[in-house]
């Protein structure tokens, strides 16, 4: 009986890695086909990141900076979607930038499913896409002293300063709340220590779950004022919001999948404790 | 008929299950999609920095007859002296010039952004009258503390200091453990997506 436990253990120690994914996989996937609506709740920083936006007042100018690209869009569309679908029912004026080259079509496909489909928002009045600037910390910069001449013509070749949306926009001092969507660098640690600092507007920042225990320093100082991070704040985000996308149902898959790696650290822990004392002898 | 979208979904899908192919072993149609990324990747980033910054911020402007760009025009072909064995030093200009300016603005950043601020943020009462929050603010001060003593590497980490020292290294020991498992969070997420794009898109099992 004893060696066959071992022997068990032995096997599971060596337990090819292919099995483990084949455990993965079924566990995402299942939660997708069969939706179990794990409940959860609202965490503080997700509830700070939605009141801070709550609390503008109608017609406030907001910069929406998305910087990310394709390979986040898992993480951080649901939370770019659930914040212009925010901003837009809120009645704030939007300007949107991108730091990263592959932000432009991900930013204006936000505007055309929520602003134009949705709330019937019209370009260059409710809200403008300025497109990407090559630059990074250089653009944040120059964009508190200007930023139609950081941004002289809009993503689809408009002079910006003939803009509606534009009008009594100079800088930094003229816009009531940066939001950031950021997939790494330049986002928001740049956002903070460029911008917030310098010309002290408030910030609030939605992050992929990988950077979002660095930004949460900058959230107990009030630097940051509300942040989502992965997956999980995007859906929390989403119930805040009032409409359930990605975010939410990705999460029966995350509470499974989680399950399922936490029990594969358990038992390999268990297998190399148990087995290690045999190979010491 | 077949719309752009539908064969733009059938790519798609074909193209991850290229890449999730390797999970089983390398293969000839994992290289295939790696390879097609790399080089649309390259592609569109050559073309993108052409439209979006070379044209617009010297190109057309210097067309235009704005003749100070010549100097950051003159610059930036300095860069490519890296190519020539007997003028590469030259090179060291150009990048002098773009390591110093983004330097200095860095500088400025951490200095006031991270150092300042966050030595203020963590000068925080021991007691504030509420038990959860004094406590909170004393592990707080207590763990920064621990951690820094454990990075002081001028006096041998024995006595007092080795002790506070293996506390610090707890406190780093949680803070990776929360870092790893948001790590796995993020990962979890992109295969989500991905499965959920071939189950709602690709094959319309879900709506």
């Amino acid at each position: 009986m004893k060696n066959k436990i071992v022997k068990t253990l032995e096997y599971l120690e060596r337990l090819d890695r292919r099995i483990i994914f084949i455990f993965i996989a079924a566990a995402v996937t299942f939660p997708l086909l069969f939706p179990m609506n794990i409940d959860f709740s609202v965490t503080p920083p997700v509830q700070s990141f939605y009141d801070t936006i709550q609390s503008l007042p109608e017609g406030s100018k907001i910069l929406l900076s998305c910087d990310y690209d394709p390979g986040s869009l898992p993480e951080l569309w649901p939370m770019h979607v659930s914040a212009v679908r925010q901003l837009c029912q809120k009645n704030v004026r939007i300007i949107c930038t991108q730091l990263w080259p592959a932000g432009s079509p991900l930013a204006e496909a936000a505007f055309d499913e929520v602003a134009v489909g949705e709330f019937n928002k019209e370009y260059g009045t409710d809200f403008v896409n300025l497109g990407f600037k090559e630059g990074r910390e250089v653009v944040m910069v120059s964009m508190g002293k200007s930023i139609p001449s950081t941004f002289p013509s809009d993503y689809h070749g408009n002079k910006v300063e003939s803009l509606p949306v534009m009008e009594g926009v100079e800088n930094y001092e003229d816009l009531d709340l940066i939001v950031n969507i950021s997939g790494g660098l330049p986002g928001t640690k740049e956002w903070i220590l460029q911008v917030v600092t310098r010309f002290h507007i408030p910030l609030v920042s939605g992050c992929t779950a990988v950077v979002a225990p660095e930004f949460y320093p900058y959230l107990q100082s009030g630097q940051l004022k509300g942040l989502l991070g992965g997956m999980k704040g995007a859906a929390e985000y989403e119930k805040l919001v009032g409409k359930i996308g990605l975010g939410r149902r990705g999460m029966d898959s995350q509470s499974v999948s989680h399950i399922v790696v936490f029990l594969f650290i358990l038992i390999g822990n268990i297998a190399y404790f148990a087995t290690r004392k045999g190979k010491k002898k | 008929m077949f719309s752009m979208e539908i064969i733009g979904t059938w790519l798609a899908a074909g193209l991850t299950l290229f890449i999730f192919s390797f999970l089983y072993k390398d293969n000839p149609f994992y290289k295939f999609a790696e390879h097609l990324y790399v080089g649309i990747s390259a592609g569109y980033w050559i073309s993108l920095q052409y439209h979006n910054v070379f044209r617009p911020n010297l190109w057309d402007p210097l067309m235009r007859g704005d003749l100070t760009l010549l100097i950051p025009f003159a610059l930036g072909v300095l860069l490519f002296t890296r190519f020539s064995n007997k003028f590469f030093w030259l090179s060291r200009w150009a990048m002098a010039l773009i390591i110093g300016i983004f330097a200095g603005i860095a500088i400025i950043g951490y200095g006031t952004g991270d150092l300042i601020l966050q030595v203020h943020a963590n000068i925080l009462p021991l007691w504030t009258g509420e038990w959860f929050e004094s406590f909170n603010n004393f592990l707080l001060i207590f763990g920064v503390l621990t951690a820094l003593i454990y990075f002081f590497f001028s006096k041998e980490h024995k006595g007092a200091i080795g002790t506070g020292a293996k506390i610090g290294i707890w406190f780093l020991m949680i803070s990776f453990g929360a870092s790893f498992g948001y790590t796995v969070m993020s990962r979890m997420s992109l295969l989500i997506g991905r499965i959920y794009f071939l189950l709602e898109e690709w094959l319309g099992i879900i709506s």
